[in-house]
Parts: C-alpha cells; structure tokens; sequence
C-alpha cells in the first residue's frame, strides 16, 4: 500500500473522533433537553421538604377555663445504622412491649412496601406517642440504647371529662381529606367533630417548610440557599368558646344514664351556654394511641353515644311548640289575647278528639299557655287554616303558617357552628298535598298545632325558640364560638334575624309561660328570687311519652334561654322542668343551692331504661 | 536547517537566543485549547469537590486548592518541557520506557492498597500513579522503534515488537489491577491503524466487540413461535457469513466467490428458516454451523486454487469467529461470576439494577438530566454535592460540568476536545519525522480513548472503565501525565516548524 493511501487514514481516524463526539452531543442533548424525568428524579432525590408544624389553636370556655390544649407527646425515633449492643431485654421492659413486638416492629421498619420512606441513616418511628410518664422512664435509660431518639409532639389534651361533642377531636388524616384539601398529606390531624372539625381551618395554622439538601445516604447535609424557600408556620388561632363549662359539666351530671339533650342560649348574643348530649363520653378517650379502638367501641354502642343529639337529633316538640302557635295566631289576627275556646277534656269536633287534661273551661291565651290546653291551640289553627275568606285556600293558609314557623328558625338548619346540623320537619302546602292527594283539611293536620305529627324540631331549635321569645321577637343564630383570635366572627353569628310576629304579641306569651311556672304546668321551675319563663312539654310518640321543657330566665333582661330534651321521660314536669330549673340556677346564681344539690345528685341517678332491651 | 545548541552537552536546555523562534513556531491553538480545558476542568473540581458551607478553593487543603497546586506545576512542567531540546525525548526514548517498565514492575510492591488496586507510591505526602506516566514513555519509545530506516510494518517480526511494546506496560498495569488504565494501551492500535497495519484488525477488533455484545443480548430471545434458535446466535453465525463476504471483497481481487459465497450462504439459510417455521420446526444453528464449515473449506480451496495467502487468512477470521463467539458465551455463562454477569447485563440494557452496578450510571445520567439546557450555576448541582454520583470529581466529573453549565458546558467541553484531537490530528500529519507522527498520532489515540470511554461511560453507552477525564478529573499524576504526553509533543513538533 503506498504513503498515499495511508494518509488518507487521518480522515478515517477524525472521522471517527468526530462521529463518536457527535453521538455523546446527541445523548447529551436527549438526558439534558428532551427529557425532564430526570430533573424530577434528582429534585426528589436531593430536596428534603421537612414539614414544621405549627401549634393547633387552644379552646376556652366563656369565662377564660382552658378546655382543650397541646401536650407534648414523645416518639421513640430509630436510626439503624446507629444500632448496636442492645440490650433487648432491658430495652422492651423499659418501653412495656414484648420482644415479640420489637421484633416484629424492626422488620417492619426495614420493610420497604411498608415504608417506603425506609433509609438506614435517617429517623424512622419506633414506637408513637409516649406519655410524660413512660417517656420519663425511657429517658433514664436513653443512654443505653444507642440509635434511639426522643422526637417530640404535641397532641391534644382536655382539662375536663366533658363536652366532648361540642368540642369534637381530632385524628390523621383520610385519604379523602387529602383529596379535597391538597394542604394536608399523609399523617396530618385534622378536626373530625366539634368545633375542632368547624374551625379547623382556624385552629390548624398553616404548616411551615424547611427545604433541606439530602445527600445519597439521606443525611441531611444543611438547608437549601440559606434558607430562602423556607417559610415559618404559622400558629392556630385560639378559640373562646360561649359554653360554661360549669353549666356544661351539671346537664351531663343531669342527663346520666337518660338519653336527652339540654342546650342553652344566651338570648342577647345567640351564644350556646351548654350543649349536652347524652349519653356522653369522655374526649380523653379519642387521645393518643387508643383512639381507633376506643372510637370503634363507641361507635358500636347502641346507645349511640358519639351522635350529638343536641343537633342531630329531631324530636316532636311537643307543647313547648304552643308558644309559637301563639304567636302566630296572634299575629294572623285569628285569636285576640283575649279569645277563649272550650276544652271539654279536649279538642272534640265531628269525630276527631285530641285529649287534654282537666282545667278549667272555657279559657282566654295565657291561662291556655300556662296550663297547656290541647284545645285552645287545635281550635287556633282550625280557625286558621279555614279560614277562606283571609286565605282563600287551606294551601294559601298553610303557607303562610309555614312561613311563620321559618321565620322562627324551624323546618331549614339555624346554620350552627357544629357539625351535623339537621333541619327538622315543618311540613308544607305541598307536603300534605302529595300525603293526602288534596283532600285535607284543619283537622286533618290538627296534631302540628301542639308540636306533634309531622313536626320535628332539633333541641337547639327548641332552646332557639326560648331565645326567640326572651327577645321578644328575634334570635341571633346559636353559635358555640363566641371568639376567634384575632378574627371576627361570622357575620351570621353577629346579626339578629327578626320573625315576622310582632314584639306585643311575644309579651303575651311570655306572660303566658311566667303563668306556666307561677301557676301552671311550670310550677317546678319557680326559683326563688328569679322569674322563671317556660313551657312544658310531653311529646308523644311510639313508646313513652318525651319530658321536654324550654324557658328562659329572667323574665326581663333574659340571660339564658333553655331546652331540656328527655328520651321517653313522661310528662314534662317529670324531667324537663326540674333538670331545665337547676341548669337555670346553676347558671344564674354561679352555683347551686345546698337544696337544689341534693336534687341534682337525685336526678343524676336517677336511671331511664326504657326501650333498652330493643337497642 | 537544525539547530544543535553549544550548550546541548552541558544541560540539554535551548537558551534564551533560540526562545524567539520556538515562540512562533509552538502550536498556539493547541495550548490555547490545553489552558482553556485546563481552566475549565479547575473549576469543575470546585464544583464537584464543594461541600456546602465552605467556599475556600484556594485553602491547599481542598480538593481544588490542591488541584490549583498541580495545575501550576503542571504549567512549569510544559514550560520546561518545550525549553528542552527535541533531540532528547528521541535520544531517551528507550531508557525513559525502561524506566517507567521498571518502576511499573515494582509498584505493586511498594503500593498500599487502595479500592483494590496496587497502583500508587507515595513519596511523603504525594502519591502518584506510574500508570499515568507510561503512557507518554511507550509512545516515545513504539515511536522511536517505528522511526527506525529498516522498520516496515509488513514484517511480522517488526510488528510484533511492537506489540509487544505496547502490550508489555499494559500487562504490568493489569498486575496492579488497574485494568481501566491497562486498556488505555488498546488506543495504540488506532495510531498503528495509521501507520499501515492492515484495518483487517481493526475490523477484527470491532466485530469481537459486537458478535459478544448481539450474542449476549439476544441469547434470551427466540427466532419465533416454532423456531427454537435464539435471535443472538443466530445473528451472530449470519454476521460471520456476511463479515466473511465484505473482507473477501476487500482483501481479494476476484468479486464472483463473494457472490457465490452470498447466494449459496443467504439462499440456504433463508429457505432453512422457511422450512423451519412452516415444515418441520428444528434448530437453524445446524444449517448455520454447516455453512460456516462450509464456507471455511470453500476459503481454503481458493486459496489453494489461487494462490493467494489472503483466503488464508480470511478463513483463519471465519473460524476464529465462530470459535471466538461460542468461546466467549461460554467464558460468560461459565467462568464470570454471576456478578460479573449482572454488570455485562447491566451495560447491555437487559438488566435493571440501580443500587448495585447500575447505580453509578443511573446517578450520573439523573445528575446530567437535571443540567437542562443552561445547568444550575457554578456549585448549585445538587446531585453532585450530595454524593450522589461516586467518584464525582474524578472518573465521574463530567456529570457535575452537565449538572452545573447543563447541555451548553458540557457540549462545550465535547467541542473542545474534539478540536484539540482534530488539531493534534493536523500536527501529526505535518510531521515531517516517523518519529513526530507516530508519537503524534499515539498522543491523538489516548486522548480519543480517554474521552470515548470516561463520557461514553458517565452517558451510561459504554461500560463502567474507570479512567480519567483528561484535565478535568482531580489528581496530579493524570493531569501531568496528560501535560507531558501533550507537550513533548508541542515541543517535536515545533522543533519541524522550525526546519
């Protein structure tokens, strides 16, 4: 071969230099431009996001008791590759776990499907949420146990054994939390029930950042430029709330062992001074590790112990609903103060009876009010919903009836700051329409006229009803929380909602239920010193009879208007007029009488076991 | 004319009255592209060697202060090298290269262990490497060798001296198990390529590589349904047939045996493959091997017929094909350990294993993806500073030149490369001495290797052979072995501008 052909190899040779360099371009360009997996892969592998979460906010109670707070709980933290020499034995008996258990917990430490977080140099969990107590033993023998830390946190904690419906819980997370609101992840708290879950939103804070650089063991190697990405958490708001603590801690004494509700307003501000619902349960059992088991035991209990029935149960008013059948009578021009009806043992026409008891006969308003006269209000709405010249039709008239009972905060949600309001039953025009295919009329559906048949009101209604009647013609929609830090409250929580009776028509019925105590069916609500409004109640239904009561105190300048709600407690100045009367004193006076004590303790025992053989 | 100085005797050093002329006659493009790598390459080691919190490169105690200390030396080093007369490094050639074989010899006994290889000595506080430094002796002494008036490269015995040159140091370098390094001494074959060795070895070389890397890759795969022939051997037997053709039409002046060898070889194996899927199913390797043996015989009788040593030889490449290929599946499944296997698998894609052997290549690929176009900015990659990538700033450190300056640095860093290989190129060829371009083309030969492997390797296309990155990777003894192979030769070749 000659010189020639051999040079002609340098081009042979660049040629290849110059292929090879532009192939590794061409990979480059796809790794670096065409691809962004890769950039995505390192951001993950490098960048730590370390959550830091701020403090939920405190809860009070009106008068400045803390009710529920954070207390630092302490996990038993692991680093694996930091392990050695332990002394398992020692180590399981200072913690109270088997070895079984430690041994089971370490595999699945190391279980990548279980942890998918898992490295060898960084802190997994051992063991959540020690109290002060067991944290205090482990401490002393920290030193032992070489690659075990203390991380603490906070979880919350009650100063006392009640209220736990009003002031709810809270618990990690569910996938659909996570779903709907993209701040939590996996592990959060969140509010479940209570104001804890309706201000979450307040109480939570907002979660801080610290963006770390993470480097291929997992150590954590600094913070990612100086911190500039980082943001500081900001703390949950406290809450005050309107309940008295005091006042809450007597209707759950008062309640024990019945089902029932008592919730009070103060009718000045719409704020719910108690709200019991009982059976209750101690909020120290949804804390730290035993919640899951303790909440599924509730949760299975036939007594339905986790349902606040104080919104979430709808029952028949019973008479207490008069006062409002009143008003509106009054205010349709269908009765004066004055109008008297007969009530021969009832309400006795063309074949329909709805009985009553024995009273004097006939009777004006007030005495009717206080000594709760069937008849007086069926022939009210009688006359009412016949009354065809003003109305034109039975439908018009029943409207308008309806329009009435919204106005006072029946039939729709008053739009209170717990969870699981219902709206109860104020049936319509159409309603009975479709129930009766038209052909109804007064009698037909006589029975609403003294809160029975298809009217169903929550106790908070009913207790809304006191309040309406003590403001002689208004209410501020019932609110738990009187006060978010630093925040003004709902603007529905600050404005009074009028119905449409007029204020003169009010005092008539509060005359009325001043009678009831003095010298009617109220008789057991008369407290010395105090002018007591109310109103019995004895609502029939399928088994015995509910005790019901609603008042207010005092009879002007009224600061606290009351519903008492007994499961099958028979009439209802068996339950509701004693309980309502010692929650009205409690109250009033700050404390109860040595005499009202010794009743109290009386009802506290006393036991309502009716229909339990069914649950 | 040459130049011999007055003083030639006493030191060897050209004085200040010839400094004027080799001035001109240096290739400036060639140090301008050295200075510019060289720079480039210390603030690489910045970057990969940082650690957050601590910004003092030029603290000596740093990763980069000591490279700052190496790259100054480095420049004396090429100031003194072009300061000393060309007749030197010709006249020193031999005793250079006995040196560096001796001090290669004694290495492993004088080297401590480090990561399982016995390269380094240390003189108090410096290590070196002596691998790093025969590179430019060999190529001195394979060059001076070649220099020689009688040499020729048709004489069998002229060529496998020089083999066995290259092949000595190589095997030396293999004792301090430092294969990466010993592989290097494969580059000379390219400048022998050029030197007139027949590109029949290249070619050999190449197909190696591929009937062991196709055969591996698809020994797992089935021909089809009813065919029960994997797709890599036989691919593998059907190249051997086709190669056989292609260096028949080469090497050989008669074309009608390739069309003879191409209808018989292509016909029969077709039709067995029809008569496989649709007939009787059986094992094509047969009909394969058949041809194969065939085909050798068919060699050897034109030979023989013609005369000619060429069929010879190219029946020697079918058969040694064939025998290099069932050899080589055999060393695989038999003789490599299963780990060894797993980073065979791994390279070739058929494996997937990204905390043992995969993970260099997967770190270094994440940490060069995230780069982007325009990189993340001097010293912010994190993949690197994190330790993600092993060995970041040496074998590795082209990863942090993507992570950091992204597509356009290390594009950059390829360009410039590719130019100084292109311009060494250029250089050799002016040559007016064996002795110039030999060399010259050796020097373009490592450097070609170097970069084929090291980026090859950190873009995850070749296999993981731990060598440096020409002055960027940190380290002394790979930054002045490169300085010395580069700059004797600046030097011969100035010494030819000057004539």
């Amino acid at each position: 071969m000659s010189d020639y052909n051999l040079e002609k190899r340098k081009l042979v040779i660049g040629g290849v230099v110059v292929s090879v360099v532009l192939v590794y371009l061409i990979r480059l360009f796809t790794l670096q431009i065409m691809s962004d997996d890769y950039k995505k892969n390192a951001d993950s592998n490098a960048f730590l996001n370390k959550v830091l979460f701020p403090a939920r906010g405190t809860i009070y109670d009106r008068n400045g008791e803390l009710l529920v707070y954070n207390q630092p709980a302490y996990d038993v933290m692991v680093i694996m590759k930091e392990v050695e020499d332990l002394d398992t034995l020692d180590f399981c008996r200072t913690l109270n776990i088997s070895r079984d258990y430690f041994l089971k917990r370490m595999a699945d430490i190391k279980n990548r499907n279980l942890n998918p977080g898992y490295s060898r140099y960084t802190e997994q969990m051992f063991v959540s949420q020690l109290s002060a107590e067991e944290f205090a033993v482990f401490r002393e023998k920290l030193f032992k146990f070489k690659g075990f830390y203390i991380q603490r946190r906070t979880i919350r904690q009650y100063t006392y054994s009640v209220g736990a419906h009003v002031l709810g819980d809270v618990a990690e997370v569910s996938k659909r939390d996570i779903e709907k609101d993209d701040y939590y992840r996996m592990g959060d708290y969140i509010g479940i029930q209570g104001v804890e879950r309706s201000y979450e939103k307040q109480l939570r804070g907002e979660k801080g950042v610290e963006v770390l650089l993470r480097d291929a063991h997992g150590r954590i190697q600094g913070r990612y430029m100086n911190g500039a990405y980082d943001k500081t958490p900001i703390p949950g708001k406290n809450l005050t709330l309107g309940i008295d603590v005091q006042l809450q801690q007597l209707g759950e004494r008062l309640l024990e062992g019945k089902i029932g509700s008592i919730v009070a307003i103060e009718p000045a501000t719409g704020e719910i001074l108690c709200m019991v619902s009982s059976p209750a349960y101690d909020p120290h059992l949804m804390i730290g590790r035993q919640r899951g088991k303790n909440h599924l035991e509730l949760s299975n209990d036939s007594w339905k112990p986790l349902l606040n029935r104080a919104v979430s149960g709808t029952y028949p008013p019973g008479s207490t609903f008069k006062t409002s059948q009143a008003l509106t009578f009054l205010q349709e021009g269908i009765i004066t103060p004055e109008t008297s009806y007969p009530c021969h043992h009832g309400f006795v026409f063309r074949g329909l009876r709805v009985g009553c008891h024995a009273h004097g006969s006939p009777l004006p308003l007030v005495p009717a009010i206080a000594t709760s006269c069937n008849g007086y209000f069926c022939w009210g709405l009688y006359h009412m919903l016949g009354a065809r010249k003003k109305y034109g039709s039975v439908q018009n008239a029943m409207t308008v009836w309806k329009d009435h009972m919204v106005s006072m905060g029946f039939g729709y949600r008053l739009g209170v700051d717990i969870p699981g309001e219902k709206r109860g039953m104020i049936p319509n025009a159409v309603y009975y329409d479709k129930r009766y295919k038209g052909s109804w009329n007064g009698l037909t559906v006589i029975s609403i006229a003294i809160g029975q048949g298809e009217v169903t009101l929550t106790p908070l209604q009913i207790a809304n009803l006191g309040a309406t009647i003590a403001n002689r013609g208004h209410f501020i929609t019932p609110h738990v929380v009187k006060e978010v830090e630093g925040e003004e409250l709902d603007s529905l929580y600050r404005f009074p909602r009028n119905t449409d009776v007029d204020k003169k028509y009010y005092e008539v019925v509060v005359k009325g239920m001043r009678q009831a105590v003095l010298g009617g069916t109220c008789r057991g609500a008369d407290i010395p010193g105090i002018e007591v409004c109310g109103k019995t109640g004895t609502a029939e239904n399928r088994g015995h009879d509910h005790s019901v009561f609603m008042g207010f105190a005092p009879m002007e300048q009224p600061k606290i208007a009351i519903a008492v709600y007994v499961e099958n407690g028979g009439f209802g100045a068996v339950y509701g007029v004693p309980i309502g009367a010692l929650m009205i004193e409690q109250y009033l006076n700050g404390k109860l009488s040595p005499e009202s004590e010794v009743r109290a303790a009386e009802f506290q025992a006393r036991r309502i076991m009716y229909g339990n053989a069914e649950r | 004319m040459r130049c011999v100085p007055p003083n030639f005797r006493q030191g060897g050093l050209c004085m200040a009255m010839r400094n004027g002329s080799l001035f001109k006659s240096v290739d400036w493009i060639t140090i301008f592209i050295y200075l510019l790598l060289v720079i480039y390459g210390w603030f690489s080691v910045c970057g990969a060697s940082y650690t957050y919190g601590e910004t003092d490169f030029f603290d000596f105690d740093t990763r980069a202060g000591k490279q700052m200390v190496w790259i100054f030396c480095s420049f004396g080093l090429g100031f003194v090298l072009l300061m000393l007369e060309e007749k030197l490094y010709e006249m020193f050639a031999y005793i250079l290269y006995g040196a560096v074989l001796f001090l290669l010899l004694i290495t492993p006994f004088l080297a401590e262990d480090t990561k399982g290889s016995y390269s380094w000595i240390k003189f108090g506080p410096v290590s070196l490497q002596p691998a790093e430094f025969a590179k430019f002796a060999t190529a001195l002494a394979v060059a001076k060798y070649m220099s020689a008036y009688s040499f020729s490269m048709e004489k069998s015995r002229h060529f496998m001296t020089v083999v066995g040159m290259i092949l000595l140091p190589m095997l030396l370098i293999v004792l301090q198990k430092e294969t990466g390094s010993a592989l290097v001494y494969l580059a000379f074959f390219l400048m022998l390529y050029r030197e007139g060795m027949s590109g029949a070895f290249l070619f050999s070389g190449v197909c190696a590589v591929t009937y062991f890397v196709v055969g591996i890759r698809f020994s797992e795969v089935r021909m089809s349904e009813t065919i029960p022939t994997s797709v890599g051997t036989f691919s593998v037997l059907l190249m051997i047939l086709l190669f056989t053709a292609g260096m028949m039409w080469t090497y050989c002046e008669r074309k009608k045996p390739v069309w003879n060898v191409l209808t018989v070889g292509l016909g029969a194996t077709v039709s067995a493959c029809l008569f496989a899927e649709f007939v009787i199913p059986f094992d094509l390797v047969w009909v394969q091997i058949g041809l194969c043996i065939g085909l050798v015989g068919y060699l050897l009788y034109l030979s023989l017929s013609e005369r000619s040593k060429n069929y010879a030889l190219i029946a020697v490449f079918t058969l040694g094909s064939a025998v290099f290929f069932y050899s080589g599946d055999l060393v695989f499944n038999k003789v490599l350990q299963p780990h060894q296997q797993v980073r065979i698998k791994v390279v070739l894609g058929m494996e997937e294993d990204l905390s043992g052997a995969g993970y260099n290549v997967n770190q270094s690929k994440i940490a060069i993806g995230s780069g982007g176009l325009t990189g993340k900015g001097f010293l912010n990659g994190t993949q690197t500073k994190l330790k993600y990538v092993p060995e970041q700033d040496t074998d590795f450190i082209f990863c942090t030149v993507g992570e950091e300056e992204g597509f356009l640095g290390a594009a950059a860093v390829l360009v410039l490369f590719m130019l100084l290989i292109l311009r060494l190129i250029v250089l050799s060829e002016r040559q007016t001495t064996v002795f110039g371009r030999v060399y010259g083309y050796s020097v373009v030969s490592i450097f070609f290797f170097h970069l084929f492997i090291n980026i090859g390797m950190v873009l995850g296309l070749t296999p993981v052979i731990g060598i440096p990155l020409p002055f960027f990777s940190y380290g002394g003894s790979s930054l002045w072995g490169f300085t010395l192979l580069l700059f004797i030769f600046l030097r011969i070749s100035a010494e030819r501008k000057r004539v």
